[in-house]
């Protein structure tokens, strides 16, 4: 079975014989871009990640008021800001697929939520290890925590909403509609420490002032972030060729690659 | 335009004062949900005391996610729906008068039965006005959110258990604000800022989850 794509808006988009990166839009051809990109990408990742983690494990300073145990930041900030930037991201590919009809939108969403679900419980579960040592309790009720909890709540019933409907096309276009919906959630974790006043420390990165922490801290903080995004975008993509390789499994050039044909 | 939005609910009224059952179930359940705390956590008034406004709205959303399952299913099941979907009316319209009357049957008995319930848990006189009042702006939402999650879930398999999955966490504000409410009435401050909010909630979903809804059933009814 292969879903129809909207005609009029969809042609203009993707089915001329538009050349440049439109091109990249389509299965055929996003498929072994991100075959060649997914190695560099993940030695990439691995790269960033340790040298992050040892900027932050071995040269940031000991924190006057925590002692070590703020070390935990390397992995629970990155993890936090992926597990938002990752919700958002799925949002947007869901919108645009329910815009433009793109299949591979739907796939990009779909590709996402796993890894986004992941961060969003590695955040969840590095600031319990966090918060026992520096408030005394493994969790508390707290407006950032609580609104981080249920963005894995989103998730997962984005998977489920997606694994329980048998047409592709129609859990591609619910749970296209669920994430649209869910991303007011975001913007409510980004915020909540400004809003409520909570027991969760603000933001401690920001744009528009004077770093507050050492050097080497920022630097390690950045760093791992940066890997984690890069490992997110490796995974990512991985995830997606399998679907399109499920999704596709019947097309003609699913059948033409090296690797299937072997 | 309001011809539509009186027809659907007139009919939907209708419907269920057809299926009683149903619909007292709904506010059965409701009222056994708040009487197994006092059994669970024990007697203590003071404790009960403190409790019971969240009690009560965790109570209302639950019993308002039991009943969220049959706003499009039987519609579904005998097309019904697809005849809505296609006739010249306006599906929006159609959703939301299925989800007002919804609301009247399901979430206006739960306002109705708070203060009842309130008294068994010794609220004062003031906190209940405050209890029943978040309720009434509040239930609306939950009929709002839950209709979007119920179109999705329309006739997929495990769709019960999919639907709380889904709208358990989008129910989190309103029960925020609503227990909020009667929190900050209970602890000598002022109520309005809780209830406001909730206002503003239900404004949000009233503009924006019809919408969403509908885009729902057709993509149930492709």
């Amino acid at each position: 079975m292969r879903p129809v794509l909207h005609a009029p808006f969809a042609a203009r988009f993707f089915a001329s014989p538009r050349p440049g990166w439109w091109k990249y839009a389509g299965a055929p051809a996003f498929y072994p871009l991100a075959g060649r990109l997914i190695p560099g990408l993940q030695a990439v990742a691995v790269a960033l990640l340790a040298l992050g983690l040892a900027v932050g494990f071995l040269l940031a300073p000991t924190d006057h008021q925590q002692g070590d145990a703020y070390r935990i930041i390397f992995v629970h900030v990155p993890a936090a800001w992926l597990s938002m930037v990752l919700y958002v991201a799925m949002a947007f590919w869901a919108a645009m697929g329910l815009a433009l009809n793109s299949r591979l939108s739907f796939m990009m969403a779909r590709a996402i939520a796993p890894t986004g679900a992941m961060f969003t419980f590695v955040a969840l579960w590095t600031g319990a290890l966090w918060g026992r040592p520096t408030w005394g309790a493994w969790w508390v009720w707290d407006a950032r925590l609580t609104s981080e909890l249920l963005l894995l709540f989103l998730y997962a019933g984005f998977m489920a909403l997606q694994s329980a409907i048998d047409d592709p096309r129609r859990g591609d276009r619910a749970g296209a509609l669920l994430a649209l919906v869910g991303v007011v959630n975001v913007p409510v974790i980004y915020f909540s420490v400004k809003w409520w006043n909570t027991l969760h420390q603000g933001a401690s990165i920001s744009l528009s002032s004077a770093p507050l922490m050492a050097s080497s801290m920022l630097t390690g903080l950045l760093l791992a972030a940066l890997g984690a995004w890069v490992y997110a975008l490796a995974t990512v993509l991985k995830r997606l060729r399998c679907i399109v390789l499920e999704r596709e499994r019947h097309a003609r050039w699913v059948a033409q690659l090296p690797e299937v044909s072997a | 335009m309001l011809k539509v939005l009186a027809c659907v609910i007139q009919r939907d009224l209708l419907l269920a004062f057809r299926r009683r059952a149903d619909l007292l179930a709904t506010v059965f359940f409701f009222v056994i949900v708040v009487t197994l705390f006092p059994l669970g956590v024990g007697p203590e008034p003071a404790l009960l005391r403190s409790m019971a406004p969240g009690i009560v709205w965790v109570a209302a959303l639950l019993a308002s996610l039991l009943s969220l399952g049959r706003l499009f299913a039987l519609d579904f099941a005998d097309g019904t729906l697809e005849q809505m979907a296609l006739s010249a009316e306006p599906l929006v319209l159609i959703v939301l008068g299925k989800v007002l009357a919804h609301w009247l049957v399901a979430g206006v008995p739960l306002v109705m039965l708070s203060p009842v319930l309130a008294l068994q848990f010794g609220l004062p006189g003031a906190a209940i006005q405050v209890l029943c009042l978040g309720l009434l702006i509040g239930t609306p939402i939950l009929s709002l959110l839950g209709a979007i999650g119920s179109a999705l879930t329309l006739g997929v398999r495990g769709g019960g258990v999919l639907l709380a999955l889904l709208v358990l966490p989008l129910y989190v504000p309103v029960l925020i604000f609503g227990a909020g409410a009667v929190q900050a009435q209970a602890s000598g401050l002022d109520a309005a800022a809780h209830l406001l909010l909730l206002g503003g909630v239900l404004a949000g979903a009233l503009a924006l989850a019809p919408w969403a809804t509908s885009a729902a059933l057709r993509i149930a009814l492709e």
